[in-house]
């Protein structure tokens, strides 16, 4: 099976906020809540850099560790996703995640936060794969569909990668060897006849 | 002529492994020169300049900052939104998963365990006598405050053992379903009661802080711990040593949980995500601690004392009671001059007379 994984790449990405947009309206999240955000380093300084992060979907998951219901699943593909009927909004994901991905509705006093929602890599959640109660509650499902998460298909500079994570390395090393406008790999054009 | 050539031989052998010795001093000791030139200051080379002003490469520098947490532009408004990186979930992960859950269960275990053997043991602390006399002990308020924080307490560390231990205690048990169904009750209940409780503990706190001062008496009750150790009681004002010892555990760890409490319950105030890390930490120790105090307490305020829990109960204690467990308050009382001043009671007369 294959191992889903995010990679945005910092030197094309030109902070566009698309993958943000994309998502908002795929997922019909509600105001407030933002499953995917673009951080700018140094912004307007020579050399400022831009990354678009939400939910890398980690392999020991701190949001799954800490969760005091246990909501939290990851499937055959790698993507962590959770169980919006066992929620109780306690906040602990958000304590724990370091990308700062669990969002939640409401923030209010005593505690009050609502059912945590966070990027699902566009694989919806326990319920039948594209029902109506799966739309309700985590979004659409494109990966059911055979499709890859929006954000990275609508990325306008292919920035953000998504899907299986040797396919997604495949691709960021072979854009690290030609970097820069021609071949960084010395000697490889004339050794390995571009088989490289 | 024979010895002088062993003597040459000698002489020759000897000079050969001097030789050899301090060549191999000093092949080991040059290379170190430099280093030791460099470090006294002596001499600046070219690769030590170079490392002082191009360090680190200013690329790893960059993504360094990021991993420590250093804050960016994000058009996505809300808080925190600009850190792509923070830390303090994983080791808030670790202390609450580790050390908060594991040292926090095993002290409620173990004071179980120690209550159960002392119960099994010992049995009850008797009452010595009972005189069918009694005196009034608490006030109508004072016992419906009591009862007040004592239940809302037992409430909120029913609600708080749920979330921290729930997922491994109930949900085998339960099951996912019906442990998410009690949690998703026992979260508001926690926050809601959070406040009324804190003004509780916090009234009852200030009304009982003035007798539980600590005196020189204390300490001989502590040293024989309440009468378990030697013979006859120690003396005890209105609140004995270990009462005094429950109410400053309780006063310092109450402090710890209510503040805690409060940063984490509005997190509408913009509070951090650090900040609720520390503060939840400060608040699960603080609150395992008090239940594990509470416990003992519990223990030592209904079947482990014969006559203490009427007390709280109906206002009234026996002078029995108070004599075998507070003999200079029941001195106080009675006006130096008890009733029942024959042999039993002389322990309390002498003690009274040391302080």
């Amino acid at each position: 099976m294959a191992r889903m994984k995010f990679l945005c790449d910092a030197e094309r990405c030109i902070e566009c906020n698309g993958c943000v947009t994309a998502c908002k309206n795929e997922h019909e999240v509600p105001w407030g809540v933002n499953r995917r955000r673009v951080v700018t380093l140094d912004d307007g300084v020579p050399g400022e850099k831009s990354v678009s992060v939400a939910c890398m979907h980690c392999t020991d998951a701190p949001c799954a560790a800490v969760c005091p219901v246990d909501c939290f699943y990851t499937t055959d593909d790698g993507i962590v996703l959770h169980d919006k009927d066992l929620c109780i909004g306690c906040g602990y994901c958000f304590y724990a995640c370091p990308f700062g991905a669990p969002q939640f509705p409401q923030q209010e006093a005593f505690g009050v936060r609502g059912k945590m929602d966070k990027c699902t890599f566009c694989a919806g959640g326990p319920e039948d794969n594209s029902s109506a109660a799966e739309l309700e509650k985590y979004g659409r499902n494109r990966v059911a569909e055979g499709k890859l998460p929006l954000c990275a298909e609508m990325c306008s500079t292919k920035a953000l990668l998504a899907g299986d994570g040797d396919m997604v390395a495949d691709i960021y090393r072979e854009r690290i060897t030609k970097r820069g406008g021609r071949p960084e790999t010395w000697g490889w054009e004339t050794a390995y006849k571009g088989d490289a | 002529m024979r010895e002088q050539k062993t003597s040459k031989q000698r002489g020759r052998r000897k000079a050969i492994l001097v030789t050899v010795a301090v060549s191999l001093m000093v092949s080991m000791a040059l290379p170190l020169t430099g280093y030791i030139a460099h470090e006294t200051g002596l001499i600046h080379t070219a690769q030590a300049q170079e490392s002082d002003e191009e360090a680190v490469n200013p690329r790893a520098e960059y993504w360094r900052a990021v991993r420590g947490g250093t804050e960016g532009y994000s058009a996505v408004s809300g808080q925190e939104t600009g850190v792509l990186i923070q830390n303090g979930g994983q080791n808030w992960r670790a202390v609450r998963n580790g050390p908060v859950s594991f040292y926090g269960g095993s002290l409620i275990i173990a004071v179980l365990l120690v209550l159960a053997a002392k119960h099994i043991v010992r049995g009850r602390d008797k009452l010595e006598s009972r005189t069918g006399r009694t005196i009034t002990r608490w006030s109508a308020f004072e016992r419906v405050m009591h009862w007040y924080v004592a239940i809302s307490f037992i409430i909120l560390a029913i609600t708080g053992l749920s979330l921290i231990f729930g997922r491994a205690v109930l949900i085998p048990i339960m099951g996912k379903e019906g442990f998410a169904a009690w949690a998703a009750l026992a979260k508001p209940v926690h926050d809601y009661l959070a406040l009324p409780f804190a003004a509780g503990l916090t009234l009852l706190m200030l009304m009982w802080i003035g007798k539980n001062v600590p005196k020189s008496y204390d300490f001989q009750w502590l040293k024989s711990l309440g009468g378990a150790i030697g013979e006859g009681h120690p003396p005890a004002g209105f609140f004995n040593a270990g009462e005094k010892v429950f109410y400053w555990l309780i006063f310092v760890g109450g402090v710890a949980m209510t503040l805690s409490g409060v940063y984490l319950l509005f997190p509408n105030l913009e509070t951090v995500r650090e900040s609720m890390q520390f503060w939840h930490i400060v608040h699960s120790s603080s609150g395992l601690f008090l239940i594990a105090v509470a416990l003992g307490h519990i223990y030592l305020g209904s079947i482990g004392t014969e006559g203490v829990l009427e007390g709280m109960v109906s206002g009234e204690i026996d002078e029995g009671f108070a004599r075998q467990h507070h003999s200079l308050w029941y001195e106080e009382v009675k006006g130096g001059a008890a009733p029942a001043a024959e042999g039993e009671a002389a322990q309390g007369t002498s003690s009274a007379a040391t302080t």
